[in-house]
């Protein structure tokens, strides 16, 4: 049973089996094309396997949108270590909510993409870091994993062309900067989540300090049909330099919030009205996070965009993780930036300076601010606290809570200044500041 | 030599060795790029951000302590953004940073405050509440005020990588982190304080400094620390005419960052209650306080009498004295009271050491050595807890060099963490292991072999067959106790020895068999404590006694000449490896007199004073510069650097004597005497041992 | 220390899904399930970690209090987490956490007398687009009314199962 119903819009890849009744088992999985693509590049050179996928204008779909083909041909392929795949299943950036449903419906696409990747950098040896919360999935997981070996698609003799390759899952324990892919390798270690010096990247020195293909999970399970159906086809569901589809969660003031399928570049205000069903109680829109919390929020006027990676960055946003969150009308502007400061003071790893304070005081700032205690200078120092952890970070999380933060005060200044002089919030949800 | 690479820093041109961080070579060229967590000698972390700058063609500004320089680099630390960068970075930090200063131990010396003068912002915009943690104490020793601590982890580093402890940690996440010492609410560690040096701010204190006073009352006196035979540099911090701390915040002295419990806080025997303060004579049965003239008198009497007869007198020299009270004392001995009965307690085969090398040159090791060969095999010793500086820098060697590290030892010690090979053999059968060695150390590309005194006489040759025959360049040292114990091998502070390593010729009794005498009339022990774990076999002999307490043997003593410390006076010491040091007076003896002056003193009312000169540290320096092989070092130098002696080269024809061998093995918190009167070492131990009694108690 | 012979197979499973000089990997994974078994991340669970991963407690400790969801203070039989970040926040969610804790009468992290229940206000759990979510220990609940909020707490004070509660259905799969 979906979460949510499907909508006529969607072109589904990477979502085709889910309705499929027992579509986690390895059965219905080898029904419905599943393991081909492996049989596939079993027969494909190292070289061809990366240059398809570069072909298919693949960008990681965690959220940096880099061009996957392009990373995995930065592993040294002739290194005498042994080469990692490591899945970071540690969804854990607000609005997002897909990965949970690509491995709770198809975690053995999951398992094929990873063992394509393997092929690619002649990596014996993956894992899937799974966050904390997921346990049912890391059970799921477990299952699929236990199946595979059973059906000697996993082991020792992968369906029985003699190559190797294994694969475990990982607990995390709850902590939103081990999405950080180097952050995601110092937690598999057993250390504290901070990130670690680049260069050198986890292409060369990645999991154990051994070359490592790291990827989101929708990332490697776009593999296989890139693979099977080829990159042109994928590509050509998307747009330039931006192939394939994605899953897209639309959350907020919508009739249908859900997790859709959508070909990249699908337009974003067809998205809320035509697949989400548009503004709910007849409510006018105000603003939508493009990609997950850390991308800038754009205002209604500048919605009319096509949702990939290059035009949401001309709009001065990211396509980010995909999570669309809807605002409307009633939404206080200055509680959203408060809250999406709070989660980033909450899960800053500590390791620098401008993040580690810079969080914590502009939480305390805006919580101060929302109340109706701040000044008009606050408005001004908001601004400035977020341009001062802007590229100074030693990560992106500074960057993720400076970028918002900048566009609601920009964007919104109008909702700030309302809020001074003791002002009571003049929205409906004004919510008691959050201890978290 | 790495390639050289062209780079420029504010419109200079420069180059480099290829490699080098922007961070290194920008300060060796007088520019400062300001950092708090960039640590010379530790792991990189880029966390603090402070020394962002901006490098053309880079989008992003750039940390400067993980970015190399490359060719046509073209940086800037003057920029606007870096200006305002620095500042609000300082801005961040001074968020949650308490305005303690005014009482802060670390107001005046305090890398914050100076940071914030030169770069930060008149004011901050910060009006929110901060964030508090109370103070806590981990240690006798060892505070946290977690509120000051800007996170920059020096101190976790210096502990796990620099000491090999891993006492300190970081707990929570964000802006609620912490410091965080091993054991829940204390440490259990070294004791070293190293973290408490190298912590920018006042985060990591001292407890037995806090709250003293200000740094800028100090006049800070750089020394060598009166321990153990590793010759490290202590700075004692003197108000007052009273040492109020010790620290090495000044880095200059072989021992770089490192120093340890006892260099630190074990100054304070200096003014424990019990030093005695006046001469005391024993006047029926009892020792009395008299004046310093009234005891040498006596003194001066019966030495001269026992003399004119000939009769036998024995001279128990030092382990801690200086070398030229060492050379005076052997000197008075032989040419003045014309006796050859003068030892010390020998704590390390060196005599058989030097003669095994003999007709070689430059196989003595350095402390540097430590630092820079490539393999170390060590034997028969805890270095961590015995010679914690040594360890230091063999361990410094291993992070920085990848050195190799062997061990063969009763029991694990810390090197064996990282031990190639680590061997277990009982004291004194350790070189049995030798040979197991053999394939794996003939391969190394040098070698360091350190030995206790568990290898002695027959066996230090046989150690020496064995390190020449392995065909790689080898050198050796030999381990001795206490902070000049060398240098009494050294000037001849032993019968069958003349300072320099010639041969006395003549026959005299050895301090064992001094005690063991029933015809010994007078025996004359200057700063040792024979008697501590033997006895006098007579009750005749008259008994005097330079020391600065009423230990076993002043206690036996007719007369008690109070001698000053090595805190109060000059002169020259020489550690384990043969470095030549100075001392420099920290602060006034109190009643007593330096050990150099009580001997002139006693030679002059014998009226001897032409046998060993003026009683002037420097002058009687400048008499072994002239006479003792190896000490052929102006003192000039000397204030600069620590420079190796070059004992003969040739053989030390005389008997080993390796009975006569015992080390104390003394570990963090022990050190003779000077240990017993220190206040602070004895609390750290209490302090330990209580919470291990109450660690057993609540796991049994 | 010793676990159940079900943690103790599955410690060893953990154990061995990593090279053989890389132990340490399974510390948190060992910590959450450890947990999960004692209660809470207690002194002995944190000494046992080490010496099977071989590796100090001291640095057990500086990963446990790094990760959210491991406490060193028990937590209730069911720990109930609210999420009210972004996606959550515009549909009901702070209201649901301020909910819960007048319900309950207790707050963030704490635990009522019989210790039944806990509370926690959490970060996005992951089911943004079937917003409000809870999560009740590791089960989700998804597009949770006030009312089915309600009958959730009641039921659980009055000592049923979740499964057990005929108004809320947890996620399944």
């Amino acid at each position: 049973m979906l979460y949510n119903q499907p909508n006529p819009l969607e072109v589904k890849v990477l979502s085709r089996r889910f309705t499929l009744p027992n579509s986690q088992s390895i059965e219905t999985y080898l029904a419905n094309d599943g393991y081909k693509a492996l049989e596939k590049a079993l027969d494909m050179t190292q070289q061809q396997i990366i240059d398809e996928v570069k072909a298919s204008g693949l960008r990681g779909r965690g959220g940096a949108g880099f061009p996957t083909g392009m990373k995995w041909g930065f592993v040294p392929r002739q290194s005498p270590k042994p080469k990692y795949i490591m899945v970071n299943a540690d969804e854990s950036e607000p609005g997002t909510c897909k990965d949970r449903l690509l491995i709770e419906y198809d975690p053995h696409q999951l398992i094929e993409g990873v063992m394509i990747a393997a092929l690619a950098v002649g990596s014996e040896q993956g894992y899937v870091y799974i966050r904390g919360e997921y346990r049912y999935l890391i059970d799921v997981m477990d299952r699929a994993i236990e199946e595979a070996y059973a059906k000697g698609v996993l082991g020792d003799n992968v369906m029985g062309r003699g190559k190797k390759f294994h694969l475990a899952t990982h607990s995390g324990a709850g902590a939103y900067e081990c999405g950080e892919e180097s952050a995601l390798l110092e937690s598999f270690e057993g250390k504290r989540g901070n990130p670690r010096i680049r260069p050198p990247f986890p292409a060369v020195a990645g999991c154990y300090q051994s070359p490592t293909i790291l990827n989101n999970v929708e990332t490697f399970c776009a593999v296989p049909a890139i693979i099977l159906s080829g990159a042109a086809y994928f590509s050509g569901l998307g747009s330039p330099k931006n192939g394939g589809t994605r899953l897209f969660c639309l959350s907020g003031h919508i009739n249908k919030p859900g997790v859709y399928e959508l070909p990249m570049g699908f337009n974003l205000m067809r998205m809320i009205n035509e697949v989400g069903g548009g503004m709910r109680g007849g409510k006018k829109l105000k603003a939508v996070i493009p990609g997950g919390s850390s991308c800038p929020v754009l205002k209604a006027n500048e919605c009319d965009i096509a949702m990939d990676f290059d035009s949401v960055a001309a709009a001065k946003s990211m396509l980010g993780s995909g999570g669309v969150v809807v605002m409307d009308e009633d939404t206080c502007m200055v509680n959203a930036a408060l809250r999406i400061m709070k989660f980033y003071a909450h899960e800053s790893c500590g390791w620098c300076i401008p993040c580690r304070e810079g969080t914590n005081w502009l939480k305390k700032l805006l919580t101060r601010f929302h109340e109706g205690m701040g000044t008009r200078s606050d408005i001004i120092l908001i601004g400035d606290l977020s341009k001062n952890m802007l590229g100074r970070t030693f990560c992106p999380l500074g960057d993720a809570a400076a970028m918002p933060t900048i566009a609601f005060v920009e964007k919104f200044q109008d909702e700030f200044e309302a809020h001074l002089d003791g002002k009571p919030c003049p929205y409906e949800n004004t919510s008691r500041p959050v201890t978290a | 030599m790495a390639d050289l690479v062209k780079f420029t820093i504010d419109g200079r041109e420069l180059e480099a060795p290829a490699g080098t961080l922007v961070i290194e070579a920008a300060k060796r060229n007088g520019i400062e790029i300001p950092s708090f967590c960039y640590c010379e000698g530790y792991s990189l972390q880029a966390a603090c951000r402070m020394c962002l700058i901006d490098v053309e063609k880079m989008p992003k500004m750039q940390v400067a302590c993980t970015l190399p320089v490359g060719a046509g680099m073209v940086i800037h630390t003057d920029s606007d953004q870096v200006k305002k960068a620095r500042k609000s970075t300082l801005e961040f930090l001074l968020a949650n940073h308490p305005l303690d200063c005014p009482v802060c131990d670390k107001g005046g010396e305090c890398e914050l405050q100076d940071m914030v003068f030169r770069y930060g912002a008149g004011e901050s915009r910060f009006t929110e509440n901060k964030l508090h943690v109370d103070e806590q104490q981990w240690s006798p020793v060892v505070f946290y005020d977690g509120p000051r601590c800007i996170l920059c982890f020096r101190c976790v580093r210096a502990c796990e990588e620099g000491m090999g402890v891993g006492a300190l940690g970081v707990i929570n996440r964000g802006a609620v982190s912490l410091i965080a010492p091993n054991h829940g609410d204390h440490l259990e560690c070294d004791e070293c304080g190293q973290c408490i040096d190298i912590c920018p701010v006042g985060a990591l204190t001292s407890g037995a400094y806090r709250y003293q006073t200000r740094p800028w009352e100090m006049e800070h006196v750089g020394t060598i620390c009166t321990h153990c035979s590793d010759g490290c540099k202590t700075t004692l911090g003197v108000r007052n005419d009273e040492i109020i701390r010790g620290n090495n915040r000044d880095r200059s002295g072989i021992n770089g960052e490192f120093l340890c419990a006892k260099g630190r806080y074990a100054y304070d025997f200096y003014n424990h209650a019990e030093r005695i303060q006046s001469p005391l004579v024993r006047v029926g049965g009892k020792l009395e306080p008299v004046s310093w003239s009234k005891a040498l008198e006596v003194v001066a009497n019966k030495f001269g009498e026992i003399r004119s007869r000939s009769g036998e007198i024995g001279v128990i020299g030092s382990n801690h004295t200086t070398n030229e009270e060492n050379f005076y004392l052997q000197k008075f001995a032989r040419h003045g009271l014309n006796t050859n009965n003068i030892d010390h307690h020998r704590t390390g085969d060196v005599v058989t050491l030097i003669d095994a090398l003999s007709g070689t040159t430059g196989q003595l090791a350095t402390t540097q050595d430590l630092y820079e060969k490539k393999a170390f095999l060590v034997i028969g010793t805890d270095l961590a807890l015995e010679h914690p500086f040594l360890s230091f820098q063999i361990r410094a060697s291993h992070r920085h060099h990848e050195a190799h590290v062997y061990t063969i030892t009763a029991e694990k010690v810390r090197e064996d963490n990282y031990a190639v090979r680590a061997i277990r053999k009982p004291a004194g059968q350790e070189i049995d292991a030798l040979e197991e060695l053999r394939t794996a150390l003939a391969v190394e590309p040098e070698l360091v072999i350190i030995f206790s005194d568990s290898v002695k006489g027959d066996a230090v040759r046989k150690l020496v067959e064995f390190g020449q025959s392995l065909g790689t360049a080898v050198k050796y040292c030999a381990l001795v106790d206490y902070s000049n114990s060398r240098g009494a091998i050294d000037m001849g502070v032993v019968p069958e020895l003349l300072p320099g390593y010639q041969p006395s010729g003549k026959p005299g009794l050895s301090a064992q068999e001094m005690l063991a005498s029933q015809t010994l009339e007078a025996l004359w022990v200057v700063g040792a404590n024979p008697l501590k774990d033997a006895a006098m076999a007579s009750k005749k002999t008259f008994v005097v006694v330079q020391d600065m307490f009423l230990t076993e043997t002043a206690q036996r003593a007719d007369v008690v000449l109070p001698a000053a410390s090595a805190y109060e006076k000059n002169g020259t010491v020489t550690n384990v490896c043969g470095e030549v040091q100075r001392l420099t007076r920290a602060v006034s003896a109190v009643g007593a007199k330096t050990d150099l002056e009580i001997i002139g003193l006693i030679a002059k009312e014998m009226g001897l004073a032409a046998t060993v000169g003026p009683w002037v540290p420097d002058t009687v320096y400048n008499e072994i510069r002239k006479t003792v092989k190896g000490y052929n070092i102006p003192l000039a130098m000397l204030a600069v650097q620590s420079q190796q002696t070059a004992p003969v080269n040739g053989r030390v024809p005389v008997e080993s004597r390796p009975d006569l061998i015992h080390s104390a093995h003394n570990g963090l918190f022990t050190s003779g005497t000077l240990g017993r009167y220190s206040k602070v070492l004895h609390t750290v131990m209490e302090s330990r041992e209580s919470r291990s009694a109450q660690e057993e108690m609540a796991h049994s | 220390m010793t676990f159940s012979p079900e943690t103790e197979v599955r410690f060893a499973k953990f154990l061995a899904k990593y090279p053989a000089d890389r132990k340490r990997s399974a510390v948190i994974p060992m910590l959450i399930y450890g947990q999960d078994e004692v209660g809470a991340v207690t002194e002995e669970l944190i000494e046992e970690i080490a010496k099977r991963t071989g590796v100090t407690p001291l640095q057990v400790t500086e990963v446990v209090g790094f990760y959210s969801m491991l406490h060193r203070k028990p937590q209730g039989t069911y720990h109930v987490q609210v999420c009210t970040n972004i996606s959550c926040l515009l549909v009901g969610g702070q209201e649901l956490y301020d909910q819960a804790c007048h319900k309950l009468g207790i707050g963030h992290k704490e635990v009522t007398k019989d210790g039944r229940i806990s509370l926690e206000e959490v970060e996005c759990m992951g089911a943004c687009s079937w917003a409000p979510a809870v999560q009740v220990n590791y089960d989700f609940y998804h597009d949770v009314t006030p009312a089915q909020l309600d009958k959730l707490l009641d039921g659980l004070a009055a000592g049923k199962k979740p499964e057990e509660i005929a108004e809320v259905h947890k996620v399944s799969c």
